[in-house]
This record gives C-alpha cells, sequence and structure tokens, in this order.
C-alpha cells in the first residue's frame, strides 16, 4: 500500500490540469479525534468563559448610508453567525435579529484611526509606510525585515500588536503591494509569507476580486467567466482589455510586478528644533535671555516656512557638568511672534540653574498647530496696539498657572449656584437672563434666624444673619425657583422664594426661603442668606 | 508801578502754569459734573493706580467697593474695547451680578492666584502686556514700594489698575497704610430711596474721597451702576418736590 504523502506529492507534482479531482482520489479512512477530547485544557475555563460572554454579548453591526440606502457594512462573528452579511440591508437585519446593536459607522474616524496607525508604522517599523483605506496598511519591509527579526517573526510580531489593540488582523508579505494587498484579504492563511518570485503561483487560487477591480470589470469579469486569478493569466491581453478595461490590466500587471507601483509614504512630521552653542559658557539671566531671543528668532523663520504657529516650546541647555536644565511654555493659541514668546520664555529664566555655566541651548516646538497669515485690520486702520485676550491669558498663566486663569460661562439652569461655571479663557461666553443677582455670592447660603415675615409672599421684616439683627425697610420679591427635577430626587418638589430686601442702614441682601408656604414638599419656610447686593 | 500791577496777574498766571506739571495725561469721567469737577484731573486719570476700600467690614460695603470698581473699568472697557483682568485670590464674585453693572463676562478675565505675592506679579505683567483695558485686583497686604512699581507701570502702559483693598481684620483701616496710589475711595452703601410703591430702589452709596493728588478729600452719596456701569447724582438731593413726594421721615432730612 502506497504511503499517503508520498500520493499526495505525485498528485502535487502534476500540472493543474492533469490533477485528479476529489471524487478520484478515492475515499480515505482517517482517524478522527474524539469530539470532546482536547477540551480538558488548562485554559479552557477562560476559553468557556470568553464563549460565554461572547454569547450573551449582543450581535454588533455598523450600519452607514451606500448610495442611498442604509446597508450593514460592517458585522461582528457573532452577528455573522446569525445571518447578518455585509451590504444587507439595515431593515432586513433588524428584522433578522430582534437584539442586534446597530450603531452608525464612522468612516472619518476609521481613517483617523488607521492614518494614526500608519504613522506608528512610519515610527516603529518602516519608513516607507501608507494607510490603504478602508481597512489597510502597506509597509515596505525592503531593507528592514531584518531589524524585527526576519519577516515571519515581524508578522507574529505585527499580529500580536494588532491583537492586544484589539483589532483583527491579517498579515501577507510579498514581492509586489498589489500581490500582499490581495493575499492579506483573500489568501487561506492570517499570516503568508510569499517567498520571492512565486507571486503567480499564489495568486493563482484567488478570486478576481482580489485584484482591487472596479465594479463594473467585476460584473464583466463575472459575464465572462473568469473566476479566479488563474482564468486571467492565459488569456491574451487586448482581449481581455476590451472585456474588462484597461484598468483592470493595470491592477493585473501591479499584482504581477510588471508594473511599478509605488507607495506614498504617510509623512512624519518632525518636530522643530533649533540649536545654539555657545562659546562660552554663560550664567546670567541677561545672557539666557539674549540666547533665548536669538533661538526665537531662529524658530520664527523656521516656523513660518512651514507656515506653523507653536501651541508649546520647551527650552534645554546644557550645562558644562554634562546636566541639561529644561523650561517648557505654553500658549492659548498658535503663535511665532517672538516677543511674546520672549516675553514668555524670561518668566521661567529664574527655573533655570546655570551652576557652573550653560553652553548649548536648544528650542524644539513639541506642538505646532497650523498658523497662516493673520490679518491686521485694526493695524492698516490706523491703531497701534491689538489687544489679543490670548495674550493675556498666555502671560498669567505663564506666571501662576494654566488652571488658575478663566472666564465665567454661563449655564442653562435658573438655580443661582448651578448657572455660572469656569470656562476656556479664550472663549468670549455669552451672557445671563436679566433678573437682580447680587455683586457676591455666598458660596453656601448661611442661615437667618429670628425671622418675621408674612406669608405666604411678603419680604420678611427681620431677621438676624450673622449674629446681628436687621430691620427690613424695603423688600421686592418673591422671585421662584424651583428645584431641577431631573439631577436630584430632593429637588422634585423643591421650591426657592428669592428676596431682595434693604435695611435700615442701606444694606441690600439677597435672602430665600425654602417653600412655597402652601405645600409642605417643597420646603420646611427655613429662610437663608444668599448674596448681597452693592 | 502801574505797569507792575498790571502785569502781576499775568506773571501770577505764568507761574502758575510753570509750577503746576503739565496735565496730558488721558482722564477717565464719571460723566457726573459734581463728581467730576471736584476731582483735581476732572475725572480719574487712566494711567494710574487707584485705591478703594470698604468702609466698614461688612459684606454689603465690600459688595458697593466692588461695583464701584466693576462699573469704573465697564466704562473703560467700552472705550478702550480690550478685556478686563479681574485678578483675586478668592472667588465669590457673581458674574451675571457683573453683568448687570455693564462688565460683561465677553469682556472679563479671571485669574486666581495663590497669595497676594503672585497676585501683584500677575496684576505688573498684565499691565506690562498693555492687552487689558483695566486691570482689578483685590489685595489684602500691600507694600509701599509695590504701590509705588504698580502706580509707575500703569502710567508706562496708560492703564487704570484699581485695587480694592480688603481688610486684614475687623479694626484696621486699609487706608491707613501709606501708598502711592492717585485717588483713594472710601466706599460704603447708603439707603435707597424710598419708592412709593413696595420694593428697593436704585442702590445708593456713599463715596468718599479719602486721598487725591493735588485735590481735596470729600465725600457724597451717589446712585450705583446702572446696566452702563455709569453712576447718577441722586435726584431728590436737589429737588425739593421729590422729597416732598417720599415719606415724611425723609422729607425732614
Amino acid at each position: 500500500m502506497p504511503i499517503r504523502q508520498d500520493v499526495e506529492g505525485e498528485i502535487a507534482a502534476l500540472p493543474a490540469h492533469a490533477k485528479p479531482p476529489m471524487r478520484e482520489l478515492g475515499r480515505r479512512s482517517e482517524a478522527a479525534n474524539h469530539p470532546f477530547h482536547g477540551f480538558a485544557q488548562a485554559d479552557s475555563h477562560d476559553r468557556v468563559a470568553a464563549t460565554v460572554a461572547a454569547f450573551h454579548r449582543a450581535p454588533l453591526a455598523l450600519v452607514g448610508k451606500v448610495g442611498r440606502r442604509e446597508e450593514v457594512v460592517a458585522a461582528c462573528d457573532g452577528a455573522a453567525a446569525l445571518g447578518i452579511t455585509i451590504g444587507m440591508a439595515a431593515t432586513h437585519a433588524r428584522a433578522l435579529v430582534s437584539d442586534l446593536d446597530i450603531r452608525p459607522s464612522e468612516m472619518e474616524a476609521d481613517a483617523a484611526m488607521l492614518d494614526q496607525l500608519a504613522l506608528r508604522a512610519v515610527r516603529r517599523w518602516s519608513p516607507i509606510a501608507a494607510a490603504t483605506p478602508p481597512d489597510g496598511l502597506w509597509l515596505d519591509l525592503t531593507g528592514c525585515a531584518h531589524l524585527h527579526g526576519g519577516e515571519e517573526r515581524f508578522c507574529r510580531r505585527l499580529r500580536a500588536f494588532c491583537q492586544r489593540a484589539g483589532f483583527t488582523a491579517r498579515v501577507a508579505v510579498a514581492d509586489t503591494p498589489g500581490a500582499a494587498h490581495a493575499i492579506a484579504r483573500f489568501g487561506p492563511a492570517d499570516i503568508a509569507i510569499v517567498p520571492t518570485g512565486r507571486t503567480v503561483d499564489a495568486l493563482s487560487g484567488l478570486p478576481v476580486a482580489a485584484l482591487r477591480l472596479a465594479g463594473t470589470a467585476l460584473v464583466a469579469a463575472r459575464k465572462f467567466g473568469f473566476e479566479r486569478v488563474a482564468d486571467l493569466l492565459p488569456v491574451a491581453r487586448g482581449p481581455l482589455a476590451r472585456r474588462l478595461g484597461l484598468a483592470a490590466i493595470t491592477r493585473l500587471d501591479q499584482a504581477l510586478g510588471a508594473v511599478a507601483e509605488p507607495i506614498t509614504p504617510r509623512t512624519d512630521e518632525v518636530m522643530p528644533v533649533v540649536e545654539r552653542r555657545l562659546l562660552e559658557p554663560i550664567v546670567t539671566a541677561d545672557a539666557i535671555a539674549q540666547v533665548m531671543e536669538d533661538l526665537l528668532g531662529d524658530m520664527a523663520e523656521l516656523l513660518r516656512a512651514k507656515g506653523l504657529g507653536v501651541r508649546s516650546l520647551r527650552l534645554g541647555g546644557l550645562r558644562v557638568d554634562g546636566t541639561e536644565q529644561v523650561v517648557a511654555v505654553g500658549t492659548s493659541r498658535p503663535t511665532r511672534e517672538v516677543s511674546h514668546l520672549l516675553r514668555l520664555m524670561k518668566l521661567r529664566i529664574e527655573l533655570i540653574d546655570p551652576g557652573l555655566g550653560l553652553e548649548q541651548f536648544y528650542l524644539a516646538a513639541p506642538h505646532t498647530e497650523p498658523l497662516d497669515a493673520v490679518d491686521l485690520g485694526a493695524v492698516l486702520a490706523g491703531e497701534v496696539l491689538v489687544r489679543d485676550p490670548a495674550r493675556l491669558v498666555d502671560v498669567v498663566a505663564g506666571r501662576i498657572g494654566a488652571d488658575a486663569v478663566f472666564r465665567i460661562a454661563p449655564v442653562e439652569s435658573h438655580v443661582p449656584e448651578r448657572a455660572v461655571m469656569r470656562a476656556d479663557p479664550v472663549v468670549a461666553p455669552a451672557g445671563w437672563p436679566k433678573w437682580r443677582r447680587p455683586t457676591r455670592l455666598l458660596a453656601r447660603p448661611e442661615p437667618l434666624w429670628g425671622v418675621i415675615a408674612l406669608m405666604p409672599d411678603q419680604p420678611p421684616r427681620r431677621f438676624e444673619w450673622r449674629g446681628r439683627p436687621h430691620k427690613v425697610v424695603a423688600g421686592d420679591g418673591p422671585e421662584r425657583i424651583h428645584g431641577e427635577w431631573w439631577r436630584r430626587d430632593a429637588e422634585v418638589w423643591a421650591v426657592r422664594d428669592y428676596y431682595r430686601v434693604e435695611d435700615e442702614t442701606g444694606g441690600r441682601y439677597w435672602v430665600f426661603r425654602r417653600g412655597d408656604g402652601f405645600v409642605e414638599d417643597t420646603g420646611d419656610l427655613s429662610w437663608w442668606m444668599h448674596g448681597v447686593f452693592a | 508801578m502801574i505797569t507792575a500791577f498790571e502785569s502781576l496777574p499775568t506773571t501770577i498766571a505764568h507761574l502758575r502754569t510753570i509750577a503746576t506739571p503739565v496735565v496730558d495725561h488721558r482722564i477717565m469721567p464719571f460723566g457726573i459734573p459734581a463728581l467730576d469737577d471736584r476731582l483735581a484731573s476732572r475725572g480719574l486719570r487712566a494711567g494710574a493706580l487707584h485705591e478703594v476700600a470698604a468702609q466698614s467690614c461688612s459684606m454689603v460695603d465690600d459688595a458697593a467697593a466692588t461695583l464701584f470698581l466693576a462699573g469704573i473699568a465697564a466704562r473703560e472697557a467700552a472705550h478702550a474695547g480690550g478685556p478686563v483682568l479681574w485678578v483675586s485670590c478668592r472667588n465669590d464674585l457673581y458674574a451675571p451680578g457683573l453683568e448687570q453693572a455693564g462688565l460683561s463676562s465677553a469682556d472679563l478675565i479671571h485669574a486666581q492666584p495663590r497669595d497676594d505675592a503672585a497676585l501683584l506679579a500677575v496684576v505688573e505683567d498684565a499691565v506690562r502686556d498693555g492687552t487689558p483695558s483695566a486691570v482689578i485686583a483685590e489685595v489684602s497686604r500691600m507694600s509701599m514700594v509695590a504701590t509705588r512699581r504698580l502706580q509707575l507701570v500703569a502710567a508706562d502702559a496708560d492703564i487704570p489698575v484699581l485695587i480694592l483693598r480688603r481688610r486684614r481684620n475687623r479694626d484696621q483701616d486699609p487706608l491707613a497704610e501709606p501708598s502711592a496710589a492717585w485717588t483713594r475711595w472710601r466706599i460704603a452703601s447708603a439707603s435707597s430711596e424710598r419708592l412709593g410703591v413696595a420694593g428697593v430702589g436704585r442702590s445708593r452709596w456713599q463715596v468718599e474721597v479719602a486721598r487725591q493728588r493735588g485735590g481735596e478729600a470729600f465725600s457724597m452719596i451717589l446712585e450705583g451702576c446702572d446696566e452702563t456701569g455709569c453712576l447718577a447724582v441722586p435726584a431728590a438731593l436737589g429737588h425739593r418736590a421729590a422729597e416732598t413726594a417720599g415719606p415724611a421721615r425723609y422729607a425732614a432730612a
């Protein structure tokens, strides 16, 4: 009886057309594994748990607009197992699986994420890397595979990285970008490495769709009976081009390497850095300020050429003893104005410890943003001073920290202490409604004692606050403010009646009573001081 | 002899012009002749340090002093078109209330340093920067040197620096300490006009100029800020008819 490996070897050696079909190979009896054998492994518990968790998680599908209809553009494994396919109408998917978790697909976010991956690839793996939307990356491994321990090892590491990052990845290494693109998507294995010169063999078995053909070309290919790439190879180019279009031929040639397809790499912006080396070490503040000004001038030139403005700057000084002194400043808007940046930098001079002297300085801009030419309307109109709040914010924030500079912005709430919030100091906020409000508000309302007031809607006649009695001579109110029931259960019925009262010495106060005086749930009728008017 | 007598007045006028320094300061007038005429420069000098303190340690007078400064800054912000920087170590200002005195939240940037030393540094930086139309600072401890420094910086940048002097304790008068401020004010809240109906009238303040350069100290009662930060002279003080319309005890006063 011939050994099975030998027979298989002989069959594999035959040309493709001479290979016997499956039924001619005859029946084989192979030892099948016991269905429950191999389950009792160390990690079986985890695996079962994962399976159960996957089972209990609702199947997820992303829906996007394709043409004029809502289609499923991506589905998880669980959803696919339930019969959700890509390209299915969203309503159909909903009807098939009632608890399907349908979310809108965000193409821009996907593209941004892919771009971030490409940037990482440029930084970590290969200098030439590009994103191939919607779902792929091209890395040119030429000359850098050995840095990662060879192609196979690199593929495994890449796949492990993607797994850690939460992606399902398939990696293919081939001679041409087109072939790698095809094999990664339509190849049999998650990691495929095509040896040099075997591209045609690797591609032959793949469907025609692997060649990145346009929709019309795919339809034409199906019409003419081209199923696999192998079907295209023996056909004469002229008739093929007339049937599928010239673009399809180009794609085929790109995959086979007959036509070059260069990868346009994702460019990694280099951080602008300028440097000055000094003839002699310096120690004085004046000298350091001079170096700062020179460096900022260089930096401004560099940034102007690139059309950038800095949001943060880092100045490093190398001391003669080999240590480094680093100070940093930030701005609230991109800028490259030397005088402004110099003023911010000078605030940091006292933080630099020159020791025995500083002999080399560098200035780096870790955070830059595009800054085009700005209009000088006010200046051309004859105004000398341009009042830019962002500059003031930078100056103050440079002294006491960015958290200590703020504006007060309105919040849509009638409850006085909730109507204000701290906001970004650069953005001008809107205003408040024109209700009378005090100049200073107590952080917490303070209780009033000995209050005499006519119920239900008269201001108090007298009250005691902070141990002193006040006799009220005039009062306005009430201004009724209801609790915000959507925030807390305790506020569902709560009511505050605010009064503006003046006492006999001319003090004007903002007091309120809890409760409307009719319904007990609205409050306990206690009086509180909440602020003072001027 | 006769010619000498005739030339005497001109000589005195001439001497006076020599003796008084050339005044070309920018002035922020209050827009009230009764107040502006009694100030030496017919208004507040823009590029100068002005100190304001509450008459007593009560929160009411403090609020009046706060809003007095807010009104000055609001009018200056509307005139100069820049933001107002309000520097304070504590944070109990209520922005909707300030907005009703003309200082809207879009014109106001707050800074909250940790202590008075940082506060003075922030004020000086901001004035040197030249961006703010006015700087308001709430200070409790401030040396003579610091006031002189701020006065020089303010004069340089032509930006008003308005200081609200807080009391360190109950009995201490913040204006008792020496200062290089151009004017020093004491503000207290006063009883408002009694209206014919129930309700509180427009607020009134007792405004006292404790010290001003080249002028006398004086005190008067003014009506508080309106929506544009402008003060006013109480109508009832000038018109007997208005007085008699009020309750009897005010007519007698």
